[in-house]
């Protein structure tokens, strides 16, 4: 048996994975989710600003994280839409310009269409510019220096919204979701740090950790991975039931793969290491 | 037959006639693409632009669309191509890999580079009469040449002179204001905010006290334990004093907040990575197979 264990195939266990991930996601099972702080702060930021503040978003993600970003993306837009913000949309990252659209179209003017949002006056996609972290840098003192027309090739001065925004400074909250460089770091040190903006990141799981140094003080909030996602979600249901249907919660449906995944992870670094041991005690290769 | 080829021959025989089954004989098929049209600002009267938006099936102005089905269609062979790697590398994977940077390249180039940027932020401003006509038709009537572009213009053609036969060393006139430039914006931020804020962060009270004026265990405990990591880390990186007695002891602790950290890290790539699959199995599973519906879009 151990030396079966020894010479297992590993393709035995990316089939193990691929059941553990496979199965939940086809029974649709679902997990309780409570937010942390770091999320819960993000939360209630957003929560308490006067209806119509200026809420910046940065997708700096490509679609090789949307799989772990796009939930959050929903959540945090939804949130901007139940509070009637007035929102800016860019990205940083070329290959994050397609996903701007969609989420855009999906949420504010699919979702919330009753709501009547009008582009130019209550939200404004401003497309992408090439330059990364020097964007946010000339974005801090003037912003239609950096976007002069917006993603479909309108000026942007010829918007109502843009009438008081001058810059960065004019932002009350700035929400990177990023997935590396340019990212939550930069956002960090050219906004939030020399301009003292209230900055909100949401990043991927592996991103995560470089984010958390700089929280609370340069960062209000962090959502974490699809974990952060879930959690923000169940805030949002929390705070307005209509959405705790699970229909309309991505990242909470995801906690379940997640789980049987990582549990699977668990065992075979115990199994691993129990494999191990078993050979030196029987005099093995050392 | 070999019994590689044996098993690769059953898998697409098999694979093949459930996709059949799935899209051709039953009930409502799998895999398909609707959408609306959609006014891009539906309040402007004079705004009259439309958009082709993703609609559900028996949504009122829904009607089939080839593009996006053949996209949903290649979207989930190239999501089963890269997969087919953790078998071993085979030419699908190949073509998948190759498709992917092919693309991407062309995307950065075409779309972000010259569209994005080039074309309304250098020639709208170079010669913006021409692009009113040409691209940029909404573009300010009263918008004069800017020449102070330029610049930017001749720097960019300095750098592109890396690919002619001679003079390539012109190409390090622009590179050395680009490193110049990035070394002085990235000295200035990092100090202010990987450096004298991440010190100010760990300038933190060891004893906490409530709003009740009570003594915050957790908190004082998270403080302590704050502090006293940073003091340990910096311990094992300082190499002037060797590692024995208190700073030895210091430095071993060091080592295992370092190490708890590489492992919190690790985890954390665990979790996305496993975040990615999901979110690719669901792909296959709701949008292209239809054999689940966890969001309600399908009427059946």
């Amino acid at each position: 048996m151990l030396d079966f264990l020894k010479t297992l195939d590993r393709r035995w266990i990316f089939l193990a994975m691929l059941l553990a991930v496979a199965i939940p996601i086809y029974q649709q099972k679902l997990f309780p989710e409570t937010p942390t702080k770091p999320v819960q702060d993000v939360f209630d930021y957003i929560e308490q600003l006067d209806q119509g503040s200026n809420v910046l978003f940065s997708l700096d993600y490509s679609p090789s994280s949307e799989g772990e970003l796009a939930p959050m993306t929903t959540a945090l837009i939804r949130h901007c839409c139940l509070k009637r913000h007035k929102m800016f949309f860019m990205t940083l990252m070329p290959d994050g310009l397609p996903l701007l659209e969609p989420n855009i179209e999906a949420v504010i003017e699919t979702e919330f269409k009753d709501s009547k949002f009008e582009y130019g006056v209550d939200y404004v996609n401003l497309g992408y510019n090439a330059g990364r972290e020097v964007v946010i840098v000339v974005m801090g003192t003037n912003l239609s220096k950096m976007f002069p027309l917006d993603y479909y090739k309108k000026p942007i001065d010829q918007l109502p919204m843009m009438e008081n925004v001058i810059s960065l400074q004019d932002m009350d909250l700035i929400i990177t979701i990023s997935t590396g460089y340019p990212g939550v770091k930069e956002w960090v040190q050219y906004s939030a740090s020399p301009y003292g903006i209230k900055l909100a990141a949401a990043a991927t799981a592996v991103q995560a950790p470089q984010a958390y140094p700089y929280m609370p003080n340069q960062l209000l909030g962090l959502l974490a991975a699809i974990k952060g996602a879930a959690e923000y979600e169940a805030a949002l249901g929390a705070r307005y039931p209509a959405y705790r249907d699970p229909r309309k919660n991505d990242g909470i449906r995801r906690m379940a793969p997640q789980f049987w995944g990582h549990l699977l992870i668990i065992g075979l670094i115990l199994l691993g290491n129990g494999i191990y041991f078993a050979d030196r005690v029987r005099g093995g290769r050392r | 037959m070999k019994r590689e080829t044996l098993i690769w021959t059953i898998l697409f025989v098999v694979g093949g006639l459930f996709l059949f089954y799935r899209a051709a004989l039953s009930e409502h098929g799998m895999g398909k693409e609707y959408v609306k049209e959609s006014r891009i600002n539906p309040q402007s009267a004079s705004d009259l632009r439309i958009k082709f938006v993703n609609a559900r099936i028996g949504e009122e102005g829904a009607r089939f669309s080839l593009s996006r089905t053949v996209g949903l269609w290649l979207s989930a062979f190239f999501t089963l191509a890269v997969l087919s790697f953790l078998y071993r590398d085979n030419v699908f994977y190949k073509i998948a890999e190759s498709i992917f940077v092919g693309v991407a390249a062309g995307w950065a180039m075409a779309s972000a580079g010259f569209w994005e940027a080039i074309v309304p932020k250098l020639l709208a401003n170079l010669v913006p009469d021409l692009m009113r006509t040409w691209a940029l038709p909404d573009l300010d009537a009263s918008r004069k040449p800017n020449y102070i572009y330029l610049v930017p213009l001749v720097l960019g053609i300095m750098v592109l002179w890396r690919l002619m036969p001679r003079g390539g060393w012109i190409a390090r006139w622009p590179l050395a204001f680009i490193v110049g430039t990035f070394a002085g914006i990235k000295l200035i931020s990092f100090l202010d905010a990987d450096f004298v804020n991440q010190i100010r962060s760990t300038i933190v009270p060891l004893v906490v006290l409530n709003q009740q004026g009570r003594y915050d265990v957790w908190s004082s405990l998270r403080n302590a334990g704050l502090v006293f990591g940073v003091l340990s880390c910096l311990t094992y990186f300082f190499f002037s004093l060797e590692h024995r007695g208190l700073a030895g002891k210091m430095a071993r602790v060091g080592v295992w907040y370092l190490m708890i950290t590489f492992g919190a890290s690790f985890a954390f790539t665990v979790m996305g990575r496993i975040a990615l699959l999901a979110a690719r199995i669901s792909f296959l599973l709701d949008d292209w197979l239809w054999l689940i519906d966890p969001k309600g879009e399908r009427p059946f």
